[in-house]
């Protein structure tokens, strides 16, 4: 299949293996699970559409900490931190301009607090994300269903947040752009995603004229490395119920160690590998009304703390169409 | 329809990745800047008053080789053989050091002071190692380049450059040998030409001293150092400015010269400024003995006290009675009524944490990895001096008393420090959080203060034209300290008035150096 990952016109061919979609609420798992380090890079990872004009809007609350951190490769605590908490509250949406190109966006805040030594912590509202999300391709293969899709996102600080402050920065400033392919296959009730994303940052500035990385730099401007996003996810998956584990890793193209003893600083090469369970319930009494939770810990990391993160969100499904499909569908995976 | 989205979104993302992809380079703010072309010549900086030389011929200088020479005239070949083939790395490094000797070495310096200034990890037992000059490479590495450490090793650097550039400029108006590019027209010169005699070279000078200096201060660096100073003297070959006899001379005169300073500096007390345990106990004792809350670290595990002893180091513009003099008087009492106000004030702005205060706060931070405050003056000061067209000496001389002048700031404000041994405010109230690390030493005075006080004083001597703007930049720099909530107000204000006390001083030499203004 050459089409694989590729953004391609849909070709007449595969018109007969389009799914009905109805409008039952099935939620986008949109959570900013990695906020600790770079919170508007997760963008949505899950092969789940919303069917034309229904928005999805919710809210998620998130509680991150970690005691210990990567000072480059070293696994360290540090008293003069004990243990480092963000909350997060974020406001997402998603809406389907048709059933197979939906429109997101997220928008975290983000408080941060220390609790030993006498650092204070910060808060504020942190990165505008947008994503567009197509699935050029859905076919049967074998018994199940296998589609592609591509994302594309976009995000950028929407308040004048401090980035060079770490750990207790909200986030690092930087406007990214990312590109994401992702396959899914679903069989039965069964399912697997994988998804791989680019994404690319923009420079940010920091309060301080000029900094040390591993060179001297006389400018307040920071050229942040790309990253690279990869996850996996499998599950089941049902009209009525979602339960997936799923292992994610953050790789950034470069970036540089803190040095021994030293503080954080936005252009580290921050890698980490996440696991983590989510679910999502659809609350069968309120048509349009969808819970979920989810839990993520850092098993593996470089200049990250090994967080433990949970999670849990309300959405709800308003039907902008003007007539309501009620059709019902074999496939669980578009609401 | 849907098909033009798409390919629009496609083309949308592309673009917007190369933009990002394109955009990633970082300039530094004096990377390309122009060549150092002096305003004037200052060809008789031979006469200035030196700092530790007793007289510009301390260090003798041999006469030069006559210019029609044979020997001579195979050095101006040399020149035109390397530019007959110049590579463009070659190009970049001639453009790099035209920008000024005594700019460049001082960024060098700043750059080996962020990278040195890491408080070391502690050990398994939670007390903390020491790092070992005579072990450098070794963690923790040597030095851990502090405040006071840093002022320190700027001075010297700048002091050392000076004095060896004074000499200089004395054989050049000697000697009086011409430039090779005024002695020969075809040689392809790459700088602004200049009528200053070549014998010895400036930037020989300049690079010989620091290399020298910096091999003390830095001796884990010496394979950075030196291949600076390979580039530096290649790239006044390369350029034309200098015949490879000019560079040996000048670079010979800057070792012999710094070697006086190493000397000095080997004697001046600073290594002993670590003090022992029984020093750090003895603190505490006498400030309870005092009846006052004696200072302890608020770090965890507890590290000793910061260089509890370098208010004793050997100043550069006054002797140590001078020192002690300059030490102002005590801050409140710690059962006092003006002391609960003073920290019920810190806690107020603990809790007004703006975005503008975080902006003044981390602005003057100059904190754990930075070239320290004295450097961020240094900053400020070289950015303004590139503006006043200095001569090479007249640099040297600037950055001398400022750095000297921030040297002995350190010296004062150390002494203070430890002869009060003020706790911080966080330490009298512990819901004291704060914007910025809280450095591990005695509150008052604040250094900030102190050095943002005797750097504007100098400055404002040197560019009178600026001297509001300094005055303004020190006032904030030490006003960071209380809106990040690490210093009382009274540390900032006495601070900043016992820094200008200690740059009046530096002001005082420069009125009398023979420099003129």
């Amino acid at each position: 299949m050459p089409e694989i990952l590729i953004i391609i016109t849909l070709k007449d061919k595969y018109m007969k293996y389009l799914k009905i979609y109805f409008n039952k609420p099935w939620i986008i798992l949109c959570c900013c699970l990695l906020f600790a380090v770079s919170a508007a890079a997760q963008t949505d990872n899950d092969a789940i559409m919303m069917t034309k004009n229904n928005f999805c809007v919710g809210s998620i609350y998130g509680y991150s900490s970690w005691k210990n951190y990567w000072e480059g490769t070293f696994k360290r605590d540090n008293a003069n931190l004990g243990t480092v908490s963000f909350q997060m509250v974020s406001v997402m949406g998603n809406y389907g301009i048709t059933k197979k190109l939906n429109v997101m966006f997220g928008l975290p805040y983000i408080s941060t607090k220390a609790s030993q030594g006498t650092l204070h912590g910060l808060k504020g509202i942190q990165d505008l994300s947008f994503w567009v999300k197509w699935m050029p391709i859905e076919k049967q293969l074998g018994s199940g269903t296998i589609s592609l899709y591509t994302i594309g996102g976009y995000s950028f600080p929407v308040s004048d947040y401090v980035a060079d402050f770490l750990p207790l920065s909200i986030g690092l400033r930087s406007k990214n752009l990312s590109l994401r392919g992702m396959v899914d296959y679903q069989l039965g009730s069964w399912f697997a995603t994988g998804s791989a994303t680019y994404v690319v940052r923009s420079k940010v500035n920091i309060d301080r004229t000029s900094y040390y990385t591993t060179e001297m730099h006389y400018t307040n401007e920071v050229s942040m490395p790309d990253a690279m996003q990869f996850n996996v996810r499998t599950g089941y998956r049902s009209s009525k119920f979602i339960a997936e584990a799923l292992v994610g890793n953050w790789t950034t193209l470069g970036g540089f160690d803190i040095t021994k003893n030293n503080m954080a600083f936005p252009s580290n090469k921050m890698n980490m590998t996440n696991v983590g369970v989510n679910i999502k319930y659809n609350v069968q009494a309120v048509d349009g009304l969808a819970l979920i939770g989810g839990g993520e810990y850092t098993v593996a990391g470089r200049n990250v703390g090994q967080s433990t993160t949970v999670s849990a969100g309300v959405f709800y499904i308003l039907n902008f169409s003007h007539h309501k499909k009620t059709i019902k569908t074999a496939s669980p995976k578009t609401n | 329809m849907k098909k033009s989205i798409l390919f629009s979104f496609t083309i949308v993302t592309v673009a917007g990745i190369i933009f990002f992809a394109c955009s990633k380079k970082v300039d530094g703010r004096t990377d390309s800047i122009a060549a150092l072309q002096p305003a004037k010549t200052d060809d008789n900086a031979g006469t200035w008053k030196t700092i530790l030389l007793v007289s510009p011929t301390e260090f003798p200088v041999a006469a030069p080789i006559a210019t029609n020479t044979p020997d001579y005239i195979a050095q101006v070949n040399e020149i035109k053989t390397w530019q007959k083939d110049l590579t463009n790395d070659e190009k970049n490094i001639v453009k790099y050091w035209s920008a000024g000797a005594v700019l460049r070495w001082n960024e060098i310096l700043r750059e080996l002071v962020a990278k040195h200034n890491l408080p070391p990890y502690q050990n398994a037992d939670n007390t903390y190692p020491f790092p070992s000059a005579n072990n450098p490479l070794a963690y923790p590495l040597f030095p851990f380049a502090n405040p006071p450490y840093a002022a320190r090793a700027y001075a010297y650097v700048s002091a050392a450059q000076y004095d060896a550039l004074v000499a200089a400029y004395f054989y050049k108006k000697l000697y009086n040998r011409a430039a090779p590019y005024n002695v020969d027209a075809t040689v392809n010169v790459l700088i602004p030409k200049s009528d200053l005699p070549s014998y010895p070279s400036e930037d020989a000078v300049v690079e010989g001293a620091s290399v020298e200096m910096l091999k003390l201060l830095f001796p884990g660096d010496q394979d950075y150092i030196q291949l600076k100073a390979e580039e530096h003297k290649h790239a006044r070959l390369i350029a034309g400015a200098n015949v490879r006899s000019d560079i040996e001379a000048g670079e010979a005169l800057g070792k012999a010269v710094a070697q006086k300073f190493e000397i000095r500096a080997r004697g001046d007390r600073a290594g002993a400024a670590i003090g022992t345990a029984a020093q750090w106990a003895q603190l505490e004792t006498d400030a309870t003995a005092k009846g006052e809350i004696p200072w302890y670290s608020l770090e965890s595990p507890k590290r000793p006290p910061m260089l509890p002893l370098f208010g004793k180091v050997k100043a550069f513009l006054f002797d140590s009675l001078t020192a002690i003099s300059l030490r102002p008087v005590p801050p409140p009492s710690t059962s006092s009524q003006l002391m609960k106000d003073q920290t019920a004030e810190v806690l107020s702005y603990s809790k007004d944490d703006s975005r503008e205060h975080y902006r003044i706060v981390h602005f003057w931070a100059d904190g754990v990895g930075t070239y320290t405050p004295p450097g961020h003056w240094d900053a400020v000061a070289a950015e303004d001096f590139i503006k006043q067209n200095y001569s090479e000496v007249r640099w040297a001389r600037n950055m001398a008393l400022l750095n000297m002048a921030e040297m002995d700031a350190a010296i004062v404000c150390w002494d203070t420090k430890y002869n009060y041994f003020n706790p911080r405010p966080t330490q009298m109230n512990p819901s004291i959080k704060t914007l910025t690390g809280i450095p591990n030493f005695p509150s008052y005075i604040s250094g900030h203060s102190t050095f943002s006080g005797a750097a504007a004083a100098v400055l404002g001597y040197l560019i009178p034209d600026n001297a509001g703007k300094y005055n303004a930049m020190a006032t904030e720099a030490s006003m960071s300290r209380l809106y990040g909530a690490i210093h009382y107000r009274v540390d900032c204000e006495t601070g900043l008035v016992v820094g200008k006390n200690v740059g009046n001083y530096a002001v005082i030499r420069a009125q009398n150096d023979g420099a003129g203004n």
